[in-house]
């Protein structure tokens, strides 16, 4: 049983992770990640909501009429977007203006509404958090290696620390690269991560 | 009036849904197979924008935002419910959806029939809860501004989602490396596209 949820927590990573195989929740992945640090606070704050969310569902599974499913389930991660929101604006509020809007759109995150309709909707409560939380990391990695390459490349610093200069790349020539932070490079590394997570496989 | 049509062009060109960001991905990379069906789900977002959006807004200024309940009594004028609003948006979203669809379905099955399948789905599409969201964030003033925004999203997000199928359905008869096939080279070539759009950007409008 623990091997199963271990599993459970484990598959996201790679084999059937949510944005390079499933290809959900790609809205927020892009947009966040032209730095480190909301790129980390956003797959923080996923994780979060994905897994108290399908903890929640699977518990009232037997309860939801199934034609209404999907305004319970709205409701359900709206509250905790909402709670996700409020703590971000009190304790992390430079954070939360450059996330702006996509906090509010992990509500209509694919992620979680495609979790719970597959998961949480059938299963008891423990393997639906392994789930939840797998997904949120398998979800988290990818916002972090996209945020990594492009706040390194596109501004020279990682989470504001000035790496390229330290290194003294500057003084032999080397310049940012602008295109990386800008909107369309965060597709085509998406595109180029798929091409060798598929070339492996 | 001239305000209103700059907001117009910006929401369909320089602050394009999908180019500049992202919303919308998910139905925008598994429906733009072929350009009718996606022409199709095009028309019922813009549809959707256009009534969610004005609603919304109207719900933010007179209830929402801080202070908005002042025309009820003066004594309400330091309440501040703003901390509601992605419950009730996305609520008014979801409420509306079904309601089109059941208008759609009474009064012209043909295109309830076209549509079908879409329809529930925008109720989780990104860009329709962007659009409130958006429209919060930038303090919209007046109605007709929040239209033409509405309107500009929409269209915008429509010519994305065509542009990307007819390209997909020429696609079909390229050579293209077995691991890109598919969702791989549709990424690389929305971010061409979006820096094709970029160019807008130096407009001043």
């Amino acid at each position: 049983m623990a091997s199963r949820n271990w599993k459970l927590i484990t598959m996201p990573f790679n084999k059937e992770n949510p944005i390079t195989v499933q290809v959900l929740g790609i809205c927020s992945c892009l947009a966040v990640t032209a730095q480190l640090k909301p790129a980390l606070v956003m797959a923080i704050s996923v994780t979060i909501v994905v897994a108290l969310a399908n903890v929640i569902i699977s518990l009232l599974r037997k309860t939801i009429p199934p034609r209404i499913r999907i305004i319970v389930q709205l409701v359900v991660v709206s509250m905790l977007v909402v709670l996700v929101d409020q703590v971000l604006k009190a304790y992390l509020y430079d954070v939360s203006k450059q996330l702006s809007v996509f906090v509010g759109l992990i509500i209509t995150n694919c992620i979680v509404m495609g979790r719970l309709e597959a998961f949480a909707m059938t299963n008891p409560p423990l393997p639906s958090l392994c789930d939840g939380i797998g997904n949120g990391l398998g979800y988290g990695i990818i916002l972090v290696i996209l945020g990594t390459l492009r706040e390194l490349f596109g501004s020279g610093t990682l989470l504001s620390y000035p790496v390229m200069e330290k290194i003294g790349a500057y003084s032999i020539g080397y310049e940012n690269n602008g295109l990386m932070i800008m909107p369309p490079m965060a597709l085509i590394l998406v595109g180029i991560i798929i091409w060798i997570q598929r070339r492996k496989s | 009036m001239q305000e209103i049509v700059n907001i117009f062009v910006k929401s369909i060109f320089i602050d394009n849904m999908i180019f500049a960001f992202f919303l919308g991905m998910c139905s925008y990379l598994a429906v733009s197979k072929t350009v009718k069906t996606s022409a199709g789900l095009g028309v019922a977002v813009t549809f959707v924008l256009l009534i969610t959006v004005p609603v919304n807004w109207l719900l933010n200024k007179y209830f929402l935002a801080p202070g908005a309940m002042s025309w009820i009594s003066p004594s309400l004028a330091d309440v501040d419910l703003s901390f509601l609003s992605l419950i009730i948006f996305i609520a008014v979203i979801a409420a509306i959806v079904q309601i089109v669809e059941m208008t759609i379905e009474r009064f012209s099955p043909t295109l309830y029939y076209a549509l079908g399948i879409f329809l529930p789905l925008i109720a989780v599409n990104c860009a329709v809860m962007g659009g409130s969201l958006f429209m919060q964030e930038r303090g919209y003033t007046s109605i007709g501004e929040v239209l033409a925004f509405a309107l500009g999203s929409g269209l915008g997000w429509l010519l994305a989602i065509v542009g990307i199928a007819a390209i997909r359905e020429k696609l079909r008869y390229s050579h293209i490396p077995p691991a890109l096939q598919g969702v791989g080279i549709t990424f690389i070539i929305t971010g061409l596209m979006g820096l094709a759009f970029m160019s807008f950007m130096g407009i001043k409008l």
